[in-house]
């Protein structure tokens, strides 16, 4: 292995329901469409040497998905981002790639900006259960895993969660305009959307635990599902708290 | 007319069901053509779960060459799982196409590939999902022509009522030139409705139109014959057949699902067609004649295949594929060009010789000697001469050996049970000739590090084979025989230890046996079966033998006499009046010989013509090489 390149790729509309699974199968058959060198480990069933990075769950859009490919020749970061997206299928997009410098790319992600739409919600109720929400101390909920049933605390990784809508009205906080949304698709029904800062911990706490812990401090309950997008992750920045972008180091 | 996607009504049920990724389309090299530019629109079903469905050969190859088609779409839709179902009817959200999520309902032909008779209940939950009426005979001029194909097609009776239309054998031409067809008559203003199109696509000769064939009974049950009803219809429908595989070098562009299936890989039909004889393949007897793709066909598929798919495994498929003229030169022109690289190649072949054990030494070259299969199908030597399978035991002990001998650790036979003619003791034949296997393994290594699996399957007889006429053996006497078996193996104390055993009970086989030689009088059966929730039959999980059984019995229908009762030359059989061209004076004799005490039938790729009467009556004839030529390297970029 002669370099490692670090890629932020895109889970759009209908792909965002592939499964991590899914993605790895998807991305080692692009890279191999796209004659790219990827370095395979030693053994007796190699594999490529492609990590990933915190992947967000079925059902989960993501702008802000990452994984890393060693490769045995050194590749041109721009022209690789080109091959591989023409590669993958549309919706799993290639946004930028980097040579990796230094360091650990996972270290860097600390944290994840989400966005939750909430179709067919009542803002004042949106904006009360997460007020409640924020007031309280800890919020219990619980997740069906593997091992079963798990209680954890989904308050304290929570930084920040703010409402509002995408017919531009403010409820109570910052407007938050819906630029990610596929060209052409037309807008719905009015729909609440909330966006949150969440600290990456153990055990991880996501969008949907947030959501739980709304239902369980205030009764807030969606009639139908969300649709959640990871819009960025990594370092978060000691002003804003808000994620930054986690190549910065390695563009230097 | 403007078809909206029914996506956005989808999009909502989607968290709520296991694997979503299978419902959302988007595969790699998949096609969304634009509707209102399209006169003829397909939508191509595979009746069962898009794990299984997506690497379908058939369907793949015919979504690529009706959409290369000007002024043709095709689409394709898959059976949903039962959670998908009850969501769907509960959001009243029709059967639709995954690549534009077009409902079903709006294309103007819904052409279905039964590789088994266990989708029949599929089909009909894709039916009613569509809003289209089940029973052909209710539908208006709104409804597609519901078209069946595949193996099963060569006996659609069970599902005639469900049916529109059937094509027997080879899809690729006749589905343009049923395009073609529809493209004229809708041309014309679609004149005289659903029932002229029929018209016109049966007066070729080519497409069965059960409707315009009624079925008279003899006061017993039997049939007493199948006529046309109306002038233009032909009394027999043949089967088709694609001359010149590498005139038809498809899938150019295979499609690559984002959800995990069944097979991933990138899949060469090497050749189509098999004349060794085997009297129960079904398989074998109707696509004869054997048809060879070419070595720089294969190699030119194989690399273009790879480059547009990025898959890193190529199966080299047909029904027997060490048979290929050129085999030896594939494989190791394959393996030459792949060495060394992360492409790994697989060969289904199951042919008892040496010759199969070199092809499988260049295949593994890249990897690891794990297993490697045998199907001699009969358990002892009277049974292998029964069905037409030229096996000796010697032949199978020195296959073998030489197998261990080479660095093979496990070897898997695969035997059927049920045969006709069989008895308890052909069955315990098995578990000798397992025992003979391991210790030939044992001196051949000197080690105890062998292994050996058998695998078996119930004998099920299917049309057009020599064995339409036998009686299908029951459940009990086949369970009963497994049973025996299996204490035979376990109780070894010597050998039981290296021996593994898989099977099924014999339930199920009763079941493919009553769909696979019923008449239109099954279809009452497959709709009770529907309507009391069978669903995915394929499936243990969901098959049910009691509903099936129950259903019978509620229709009056007596399995046993569908099944385990032996027909007589003259009985005229639901599926006469359709044409794989094998004479069946020859099928008859055949199985003549097969219960009498005959010599084998040898395969006329190597031997005289023994006048099956495939090719007079089709027009078609045996082409394999060798073309004496080889796979060039490919140049390294
Ligand atoms: S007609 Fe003769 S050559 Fe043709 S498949 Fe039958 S036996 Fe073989």
């Amino acid at each position: 292995m002669v370099q490692r390149l670090r890629v932020r790729y895109a889970k759009r509309g209908r792909l965002r329901f592939t499964s991590h699974r899914d993605i790895t199968r998807a991305v080692e058959r692009a890279v191999r469409r796209a004659d790219i060198p990827v370095a395979y480990s030693a053994g007796f069933s190699p594999h490529p040497k492609i990590s990933y990075a915190g992947a967000a769950p079925t059902g989960v859009a993501s702008e802000a998905e990452y994984l890393e490919i060693g490769v045995s020749r050194a590749c041109d970061p721009l022209s690789l981002r080109a091959e591989l997206d023409t590669s993958l299928p549309s919706g799993l997009d290639v946004l930028d790639v980097v040579e990796a410098r230094s360091g650990s790319l996972a270290d860097r992600l600390e944290g994840s900006m989400w966005e939750v739409r909430l179709p067919g919600v009542e803002p004042d109720a949106a904006a009360k259960a997460v007020e409640q929400f924020l007031s309280s101390e800890r919020v219990e909920v619980e997740r069906l895993t593997k091992k079963g049933i798990r209680r954890f605390d989904a308050r304290g990784a929570v930084g920040s969660l703010t409402v509002g809508n995408d017919m531009g009205g403010a409820v109570g906080a910052p407007v938050m305009i819906d630029d990610l949304r596929t060209a052409g698709q037309e807008l719905g029904p009015p729909c609440v959307i909330l966006r949150m800062v969440v600290r990456h911990e153990i055990p991880a706490v996501r969008p949907d635990d947030v959501l739980m812990g709304l239902r369980l401090v205030a009764g807030f309950a969606p009639p139908s599902p969300p649709e959640v997008t990871r819009l960025a992750q990594g370092p978060l920045d000691a002003m804003t708290g808000e994620p930054t972008d986690p190549f910065e180091p390695d563009r230097a | 007319m403007s078809v909206e996607s029914l996506f956005p009504r989808l999009e909502p049920l989607l968290p709520k069901v296991q694997k979503p990724i299978q419902y959302v389309g988007g595969e790699l090299n998949s096609t969304v053509k634009d509707w209102d530019d399209a006169t003829v629109r397909w939508a191509l079903m595979y009746p069962d779960a898009y794990e299984v469905g997506l690497p379908n050969q058939g369907v793949q190859i015919l979504y690529e060459i009706l959409n290369e088609l000007p002024g043709t779409l095709a689409e394709r839709t898959y059976a949903v799982w039962p959670d998908m179902e009850a969501l769907m009817r509960a959001a009243g959200v029709p059967q639709f196409t995954v690549d534009g999520h077009r409902p079903v309902r709006a294309f103007d032909v819904f052409g279905i590939s039964f590789s088994t008779e266990l989708g029949y209940t599929n089909l009909l939950t894709a039916l009613d999902l569509a809003g289209i009426p089940l029973v052909a005979a209710a539908r208006t001029d709104d409804d597609p022509l519901v078209l069946a194909g595949g193996h099963a097609a060569f006996n659609p009776e069970p599902i005639a009522d469900f049916l529109d239309a059937a094509v027997l054998g080879d899809g690729e031409q006749i589905a343009i030139a049923i395009s073609e067809v529809i493209r004229e008559w809708k041309s014309e203003g679609s004149p005289g409705g659903r029932d002229e199109v029929l018209l016109r696509l049966a007066a070729t000769g080519g497409v069965y139109v059960p409707k315009f064939y009624d079925v008279e009974y003899l006061p017993d049950g039997r049939i007493k014959r199948v006529v046309p009803n109306r002038a233009g219809v032909p009394t027999r429908v043949f089967k088709h057949t694609v001359m010149d595989l590498d005139e038809w070098p498809y899938p150019k562009k295979p499609l690559v699902p984002l959800a995990e299936t069944v097979h991933e890989r990138f899949s060469v039909e090497i050749f189509r067609g098999c004349t060794r004889g085997c009297r129960f393949c079904q398989a074998g007897m109707i696509t004869r004649p054997v048809r060879e793709r070419s070595i720089t066909t294969i190699g030119d598929m194989v690399a273009a295949g790879l480059k547009e798919s990025g898959f890193n495994e190529v199966g080299l498929l047909s029904l027997s594929s060490a048979d290929h003229s050129e085999i030896g030169d594939i494989a190791k022109g394959l393996a030459d060009r792949y060495e060394g690289g992360n492409v790994s190649l697989s060969l289904p072949s199951t042919r008892v010789d040496a010759f199969n054990i070199d092809l499988a030494n260049e295949f593994s070259r890249n990897g690891r000697r794990s297993g490697l299969t045998f199907a001699p199908e009969g358990g002892s030597e009277r049974m292998r001469k029964v069905i037409n399978k030229m096996v000796t035991e010697e032949d199978l002990i020195r296959t073998v050996r030489t197998a261990y001998g080479q660095g093979w650790r496990q070897v898997k036979l695969y035997f059927m049970c049920g045969l006709p003619t069989e008895e308890d003791v052909d069955v315990l034949g098995i578990a000798d000739l397992a025992k003979k296997v391991i210790k030939a393994g044992r001196e051949e290594t000197g080690s105890r590090d062998v292994r050996c699996t058998v695998s078996i399957g119930g004998f099920v007889p299917k049309p057009h084979t020599p064995f339409q006429w036998a009686a299908q053996c029951d459940h009990e006497t086949v369970d009963r025989r497994l049973r025996q078996l299996r204490d035979a193996l376990r109780s070894d104390k010597e050998f039981g230890r290296a021996i593994g055993f898989r099977y099924h009970d014999g339930k199920p086989s009763i079941v493919e046996g009553l769909l696979s030689r019923g008449d239109r009088r099954v279809g009452a059966v497959i709709r009770a079966v529907w309507e009391d929730g069978g669903r995915f039959d394929g499936w243990s999980e969901h098959f049910s033998y009691d509903r099936w059984m129950k259903a019978a019995a509620d229709s009056g229908l007596d399995v046993d006499w569908y099944t385990t009762r032996e027909r007589d030359e003259h009985e005229v059989l639901p599926w006469d009046h359709l044409d794989a061209g094998l004479d069946r004076e020859w099928l008859w004799q055949d199985w003549q010989a097969a219960i009498g005490d005959e010599d084998e039938i040898e395969d006329c790729r190597w031997t005289p013509c023994y006048d099956c009467g495939v090719c007079p009556t089709m027009g078609t004839e045996i082409q394999i090489g060798p073309t004496g030529r080889k796979l060039l390297p490919l140049t390294v970029v």
